[in-house]
């Protein structure tokens, strides 16, 4: 069957009707503007079928297809085979413009509001993104190629570490993230063309961002969750260039979020919001860059190909270099000024944005560094997690100082009495709070915890108290205040995590025979056997191991090593007990002398709070967009 | 004055762009060893099998070899070191290994899960003979030629392409004793 052809000729369909996308508000006299939203959906119409000839070559294992060869394998599960669909560079490109087609389309539908003329030029910018992909896809990365006469029996199967549920929803929620940024970026670039900009433009451009944001968030707690539990090493987050790729776009995306919010409410910071629109989608760009260009992962990662760099580079140029320069010569246009207080949420917000800024320029120097210093000269360097921590954590912890506050500053200006006045409470439960913690916390680095949680309490106490005068006053609570404390709340969450497992976890690496016990803090490991097991394309070493807590045993855990069928890499399957608290986390390591095995063992306070507090933040900004069509719908904020 | 400033973005993105494009420039099979065209370094370093047996630059001459920097903590080992089973036994490349500040007991059982494609092994535990050779990490490969010269280096992992576009042909021309193109 001639089917990933089909596909290839509905991806070249799909890049051409691109292109007429673009030249739609080119030459308005030419084209009438309506047609664009036609043409949107059309083009989402071809780049849906690729994706699904596609799916379908990896679903009846074709491994004519060389993509299907490399990347699968027909012992499989079904499930698996369609994921491997986007476990790859081709698939992982297809899946990107499939996913930027499907905004184009939501904007064609979504977007009434706005003029026809703004509407066209808003997908004709998207369209222009839409070409560059559809050629690099075509050019560089056709996802269709075969490999014939000689059709292997079977495939080199799927990655295993790829074998997994969050490996499923992973990429697809991320690029919603890095992708849905471009509605934000195309906005962005209408109102400079368009040399307009009034307060209904931020008004709808919000909940864009907002879900965008809300995916990128979800995306990457997915992502860490997943190299937390798969990659066996126990960690949440490794400051790895793929995802520093991730979090870069959103410290800007939240930067823009927050400018938003000020031109949306006081028609100020028109210039800052329009630049954090342009720079929020170029640094997705750029991340995908730096990732599939093999430019940053280290030359041992990855397969470097010059070609499909360059053609990114160039793309790059294009778009990010000429974004820039419309926002250099048109922006002066747009800008006016407003007056506000030392002491009001404009200050606040601006002080927001510029420290979200600096954290996001110094995770891209800290990833580009190596880059930057082998291109002058200057050796080869790396840059690893002790730079990350000390240059972006405090940036990151003033911003959660800061935030806690933005409950009780009001706009334009606060009176500093009653700014004192309403953190008086909150001051004092926070003193309150320290001898609890003193008692609660163990003793090794007692005060960096006490100031930790203190900072997560600042949080709380601040939203409780918001939530507490409202409830009291019984005055309406507008949406878009809830949804601001429901993601500030998340914020608190996450950094109680993340203080409680990097200061109080534990890691041990162990030997242990069969029989014997290693006690680690409340907890004993009592190795029982090590046995086998067979799984659907695997066999595996497993361990038994009871954790033993006083008396009791807690609960039988099961380490694996799998050895895929199809391939020689053996992979660590940790077992872990969750727990809101802490997580205990075991992992096979290698046979060693006699029946012993090394193992590794950690208990990890409070890990899961990291990944909710990040659903949380995603739950906040979903609110936000409900808050904003339930304004649409007629009541004014 | 003002409004160069919106200027500064793209000038930003301009000297950010050059710099990736050097970086694309930068092949990875194209760094330069500082030994490159000159002898192995002096070395003595004990055997993977026998310990007590030293291995030293005497170990490299009368025929070309690949010297394979390789270690258990290496993710990419794993994915090259199949290929190596495979080109030593079907093409008869002479393939020493040198394991690279490892454990010598988890690279035992390595090589005997997954076959061993090594003459022999050398341990170079502290990574000395490493850093003499100028390795940045593993995996890496030196070609030398039948007189323990070192005549190509491959940064990462060697797979079917990397062979067949790059080293097998260097490999075929530093093959002879004679060893001229």
């Amino acid at each position: 069957m001639m089917w990933p052809e089909l596909g290839h000729m509905a991806m070249i369909l799909a890049t051409l009707l691109a292109l007429l996308l673009v030249l739609v508000p080119l030459f308005p006299t030419l084209f009438p503007a309506r047609i664009a939203r036609v043409l949107a959906l059309s083009h989402a119409g071809c780049v849906l079928l690729a994706f699904a000839v596609l799916l379908k070559s990896f679903y009846d294992n074709d491994f004519s297809v060389l993509l299907v060869a490399n990347n699968s394998h027909s012992l499989l599960p079904w499930y698996y085979r369609l994921t491997a669909t986007w476990g790859n560079h081709e698939g992982s490109m297809l899946l990107w413009a499939l996913v930027l087609s499907l905004w184009m389309a939501l904007v064609a539908i979504g977007v009434r509001s706005q003029t026809e003329q703004f509407v066209s030029r808003v997908l004709g910018i998207m369209g222009s993104i839409a070409i560059g992909f559809g050629l690099f896809i075509l050019l560089t990365s056709s996802p269709f190629e075969r490999v014939l006469p000689d059709v292997p029996v079977n495939g080199a199967d799927l990655n295993p570490l790829l074998q997994d549920f969050a490996m499923i929803v992973h990429p697809p929620t991320l690029y919603m993230g890095y992708v849905g940024l471009c509605v934000a970026f195309a906005f962005a670039l209408a109102a400079l063309w368009e040399g307009r900009l009034d307060a209904s433009w931020a008004k709808h451009v919000r909940p864009w961002v907002l879900a965008a944001w809300s995916f990128l968030t979800i995306g990457i707690a997915l992502g860490s969750w997943w190299a937390y539990y798969e990659l066996g090493w126990g960690g949440w987050w490794f400051w790895d260039p793929v995802e520093n790729a991730s979090l870069i776009p959103w410290l800007v995306a939240t930067a823009l979020l927050h400018s938003l919010a000020v031109t949306e409410r006081r028609d100020a910071f028109r210039g800052w919001t329009l630049l954090l629109a342009i720079l929020a989608f170029a640094l997705s760009l750029l991340g995908t860059f730096l990732v599939r260009s093999g430019v940053l992962t280290s030359v041992h990662a990855f397969a470097a190909d010059p070609s499909r760099g360059l053609f990114i580079l160039v793309f790059l140029g294009i778009v990010i270099g000429g974004a820039l320069l419309v926002y250099a010569l048109r922006a002066a246009a747009l800008v006016k000024p407003v007056r506000f207080a030392a002491l009001s949420r404009e200050t606040l917000l601006l002080v927001n944005n510029v420290l979200l800024l600096v954290a996001a320029a110094t995770v891209l120097l800290g990833t580009l560094f190596p880059l930057l210093m082998d291109a002058l000269g200057q050796g080869r360097y790396s840059v690893g997690p002790p730079y990350f921590n000390l240059a972006v954590g405090p940036v990151l912890l003033f911003v959660v100082a800061l935030l806690a506050i933005a409950p009780v500053v009001r706009w334009q200006s606060t009176a500093s009495g009653v700014f004192i006045r309403s953190l008086r409470l909150p001051l004092v439960a926070l003193l309150l709070l320290v001898p609890v913690l003193a008692y609660v916390l163990p003793a090794h680095d007692r005060l960096a915890a006490i100031a930790g949680v203190l900072l997560s309490a600042w949080v709380w106490v601040i939203v409780v108290q918001a939530l507490w005068q409202r409830w009291r006053s019984s005055a309406r609570m507008h949406p878009r205040f809830l949804s601001m404390l429901v993601a500030h709340t998340g914020v608190a969450v996450t950094l109680f995590g993340v203080v409680m497992v990097g200061l109080y976890g534990e890691a041990r690496d162990i030997r242990l025979a069969p029989k014997e016990t290693y006690a680690l803090g409340a907890y004993s490991f009592y190795l029982e056997s090590i046995g086998s097991r067979t799984g659907p394309n695997y066999q595996a070493v497993v361990g038994k191991v009871l954790l033993i807590e006083g008396n009791d045993v807690r609960a039988e855990l099961y380490p694996e090593k799998r050895h895929y069928r199809s391939g020689g890499k053996p992979m660590t399957e940790a077992a872990i007990l969750p727990g809101l608290m802490r997580d205990v986390y075991v992992v096979l390591g290698e046979p060693l002398d006699g029946e012993a095995w090394s193992l590794r063992v950690q208990v990890k306070p409070a890990i899961r709070w990291i990944w909710i507090g990040a659903a949380i933040m995603a739950l906040g900004g979903m609110l936000g967009i409900w808050a904003k069509r339930r304004t649409d719908s007629g009541r004014a904020p | 004055m003002k409004s160069l400033w919106r200027f500064l973005p793209v000038g930003v993105f301009v000297l950010l762009a050059v710099f990736l494009y050097l970086g694309l420039g930068r092949d990875a099979e194209h760094i330069d060893s500082p030994l490159l065209e000159k002898p192995l370094p002096v070395f003595a370093l004990p055997d993977l099998s026998d310990p007590d047996r030293l291995r030293t630059q005497e170990d490299f001459k009368g025929a070309a070899t690949l010297l394979n920097v390789w270690a258990t903590w290496c993710i990419s080992c794993r994915v090259e070191h199949p290929f190596l089973v495979r080109i030593a036994r079907e093409q008869g490349v002479r393939i020493v290994g040198l394991n690279y500040k490892d454990d010598g007991t988890a690279a035992t059982t390595w090589l005997q899960e997954r076959g061993d494609p090594y003459a022999f092994t050398i341990v170079d535990a502290d990574g000395r003979l490493g850093l003499d050779l100028g390795v940045y990490g593993a995996p890496e490969t030196y070609l030398l030629d039948a007189h323990g010269v070192i005549r190509y280096k491959h940064v990462g992992v060697i797979d079917e392409r990397v062979w067949v576009d790059i080293l097998q042909p260097q490999w075929k021309r530093w093959q002879s004793p004679g060893g001229q193109p």
